[in-house]
């Protein structure tokens, strides 16, 4: 990547803004009511069982779904306003979609440089240096359609951050993605933090989160539950612990006594 | 296992049809227009078996290897195969294949097209109502029959589907399977003469032929019952049972090899550099144009429809030949490709997230998309136009044709570029077989097609009477005038069209994407 995205000054306004998020598809509300503010700079993770709304509210803050009420603001742009200009400084990387995938791991990534504006020298240096990161220069002339699951993941990665946005938004960036390249995207992604970006990922490993992330939010049916930095929201105990006792819904190992071999 | 499969079946059917009041209505549609076409059948059989042995012996067995030749490649070629219970599915299940072949062939009867195959085939019986014993050897042959139909169709998926999911077999695959079909028409109305008289024809040793081939054997059965040809009934008999054993014993290998290896797309092909993207101008509207130029080249289901153009001439050649009908091929694919494009976000499927998440405005995602149509149809259309008009000995309709067909082209782009802004509606999947067809809310798809064709032909209008002027009879002035106004009228609802979709696409993208998501 070209230098750091964002370099100089982290301003006061957060680098994403939600107030009153709400969402519902028929009768099963998926997001009801989010406030959530990250900090620009921040490496922000967001928790919650399957199901809690963590993909809907990625999806709605980065104007791929519309809300059904409330305010979305990338530094302090009106996403669902000026769609526009608050997409050019936004990088996502949604899950369970499509890609182009009649196109090579290079085209793609040069697409989405030169649908971001970026003129051809640029997308090219960019291409090839994303595609070094993420460890696809073998494959950079393959149909992605013959991709591995990890492989296009880690293609969509770069695809978000050619354009080097201020705030990059990744839904499960890590599913499928072997332990090798998922180091090397951590690395990739704590330069850019401390280049002064702000990177907000949704995950269910917890793990994951409390090695990687400074701040956190666990979102349960639809609400945040607990937000703010890791130490803040961890309250002492571990993660995982953490989320449980705030989710609840942990069940003893009791029960499926069928299920050892030695009574079948 | 039978019952089992069945219920799941039913289910799946009920299922799919509280899933949304179109299928439904879909569904009844579909339901009444089957009924209808059996009642129809019916009382043709009624009027048929007060007719002439030798003429009821011919309905049946002819109609009867329709039937069953419908059922084994119908699915393969134009409704796509069922795959509502795909033995893929059930690979993780420790199910004997036996009870498994047995459950999948009586669930693929349930359904409309089931449902009516073998009501019709059992009321096929009425053909032989004077005489008991034919009536009870077809029943017999109708439900063999009926097998023949479900085991046939089954064994000829499960072999073909290896074949079938390799990319580049498929290509080429589909390109060839539907060019016979749709010449085989036009083709038969040559060779029927005229003047064809059934009573005169002499058709025996054809209602002979097809009654020994494994198709028509089931259906021949109660004609030789009737006349007391029992050696012959034999013969056929043994003819019906060995076709069911061996399309069975086929279908089990198939089937097999589906479960132990579940197919998966493959290719190995590769693309050196950036391709297009490295020549077109490195702006927004460039890679658009680029990205859709390399999906008419790469994507079979854009692939498909360049490789269809030049199909329609020949059949328009071959219904009429010497005649003037191939004079309507250029506007017609100039149509046809810039209509196109109101299925492309559909077929971009979710992937078209990635023009939602760039600040790519309106109008250069729909004037990408009108221009890679564009150009390639501008192409097809003049040589089309120039070619048609010499195939004619008409060459003076050139202008007409080519203003004609280059008016169809842009309007149907402009109209289609504010359409694919407002609705998408479920399409083939980029690696799903082309062999299948998605089911879904196909009403309002099909409302949306209906209104978007009238429109283009009314914005037509001023083109379409010039042309036809100039086609009807010497006046060479309609000819260059409609060679002027097409491309001009064309132009200008195009521009139009791209920008007033653009603005709206700007407002629906997120909708069109949710409803893309909700497709998957």
């Amino acid at each position: 990547m070209g230098g750091p995205p964002y370099a100089g000054g982290v301003p006061d306004v957060p680098a994403l803004s939600l107030r009153g998020l709400w969402r519902r598809f028929g009768q099963k509300i998926a997001v009801a009511g989010v406030d959530l503010d990250v900090p620009a700079g921040s490496f922000y993770g967001l928790v919650g069982p399957n199901g809690a709304g963590k993909t809907t509210t990625l999806l709605m803050s980065t104007g791929l779904l519309r809300p059904d009420a409330g305010l979305v603001q990338v530094h302090g742009v009106d996403v669902w306003a000026d769609p526009l200009r608050a997409k050019s400084i936004l990088g996502v990387l949604p899950d369970g979609v499509r890609l182009f995938d009649r196109l090579t791991g290079a085209q793609l990534i040069t697409y989405s440089a030169l649908l971001h504006g970026i003129d051809r020298e640029t997308a090219a240096a960019r291409t090839k240096d994303l595609l070094q990161a993420v460890d696809l220069v073998a494959d950079a002339d393959t149909l992605v359609i013959d991709y591995s699951a990890g492989m296009a993941k880690k293609v969509a990665l770069a695809c978000a951050m050619v354009h080097a946005p201020r705030l990059l938004v990744l839904d499960e960036p890590f599913e499928a993605v072997d332990p090798i390249s998922a180091a090397n995207i951590r690395d990739i992604l704590t330069v850019y933090v401390a280049g002064g970006g702000t990177v907000i990922i949704s995950s269910h490993v917890m793990d994951l989160v409390q090695r990687m992330c400074d701040h956190v939010a666990v979102l349960g049916s639809g609400r945040i539950l607990a937000a703010g930095t890791l130490e803040e929201v961890r309250a002492g105990q571990s993660l995982e612990d953490r989320f449980v006792e705030l989710v609840g819904g942990r069940r003893g190992g009791e029960g499926l006594a069928w299920l050892h071999s030695s009574s079948g | 296992m039978v019952a089992l499969l069945v219920r799941l079946k039913l289910r799946l059917l009920v299922n799919g049809l509280k899933r949304s009041p179109w299928v439904a209505i879909g569904f009844a549609v579909g339901a009444l227009y089957g009924t209808g076409v059996l009642l129809g059948v019916l009382a043709t059989l009624g009027y048929v078996s007060t007719q002439l042995f030798e003429l009821r012996e011919m309905v049946a067995v002819f109609a009867g290897t329709g039937l069953v030749l419908a059922w084994w490649v119908v699915p393969l070629v134009a409704f796509g195969l069922d795959a509502t219970i795909d033995p893929a599915r059930f690979a993780t299940f420790p199910i004997p294949r036996g009870r498994l072949l047995v459950g999948l062939a009586v669930a693929g009867l349930i359904g409309i097209p089931g449902l009516l195959t073998v009501v019709g085939a059992f009321g096929s019986t009425i053909l032989w109502r004077d005489d008991p014993r034919a009536v009870a050897a077809g029943l017999v042959g109708a439900a063999l029959a009926v097998v023949t139909c479900v085991i046939g169709s089954r064994a000829l998926t499960a072999a073909l589907a290896p074949l079938v999911v390799r990319r580049n077999v498929r290509e080429v695959g589909v390109a060839l399977a539907l060019v016979p079909l749709v010449v085989i028409a036009p083709v038969m109305a040559r060779l029927v003469p005229a003047g064809f008289d059934l009573r005169e024809a002499e058709l025996g040793p054809a209602v002979r032929a097809v009654g020994w081939s494994p198709l028509g054997a089931a259906w021949a059965l109660p004609a030789d019952v009737a006349m007391e040809r029992w050696g012959q009934a034999g013969g056929r008999l043994a003819v019906a049972l060995a076709t069911i054993v061996a399309l069975a014993l086929w279908w089990r290998r198939g089937l097999g090899r589906v479960l132990v290896e579940p197919v998966r797309e493959t290719t190995k092909k590769r693309d050196r550099g950036l391709g297009l993207f490295g020549r077109l101008p490195a702006t927004p509207l460039g890679a658009v144009v680029a990205r859709c130029l390399t999906y008419w080249a790469r994507d079979p289901r854009y692939a498909m429809a360049v490789v269809l153009v030049p199909v329609v001439p020949v059949v328009f050649a071959l219904v009429d030949p010497g005649g003037s009908l191939v004079l309507l091929a250029a506007p017609l694919a100039g149509f046809l490709m810039g209509w196109g494009i109101s299925a492309d976000v559909a077929y971009d499927g979710t992937a078209f997230w990635m023009h939602v998440t760039s600040p790519l405005r309106g109008s250069a995602d729909r004037w990408g998309r009108a221009i890679a149509a564009g150009a390639l149809g501008t192409v097809v259309v003049v040589v089309l136009s120039v070619a048609s008009a010499l195939v004619a000995h008409r060459p003076e309709a050139i202008p007409a044709l080519v203003g004609c067909s280059l008016g169809a082209l842009g309007t149907s782009l402009g109209v289609a570029s504010v359409v694919s802004a407002l609705v998408v509606y479920p399409v083939r999947q980029p690696g799903d077989s082309p062999f299948s067809l998605r089911q879904g809310a196909t009403m309002p798809a099909f409302l949306t097609q209906i209104g978007g064709w009238a429109l283009v032909g009314s914005l037509m209008s001023p083109t379409i009477v010039l042309a036809a002027l100039a086609l009807a009879g010497g006046r060479d002035w309609a000819g260059w005038a409609a060679f002027a106004a097409g491309p001009v009228l064309g132009a200008g609802v195009l521009a139009t069209g791209a920008r007033l979709g653009g603005r709206l696409l700007e407002r629906t993208q997120p909708e069109l994407l949710r409803r893309l998501l909700a497709m998957t």
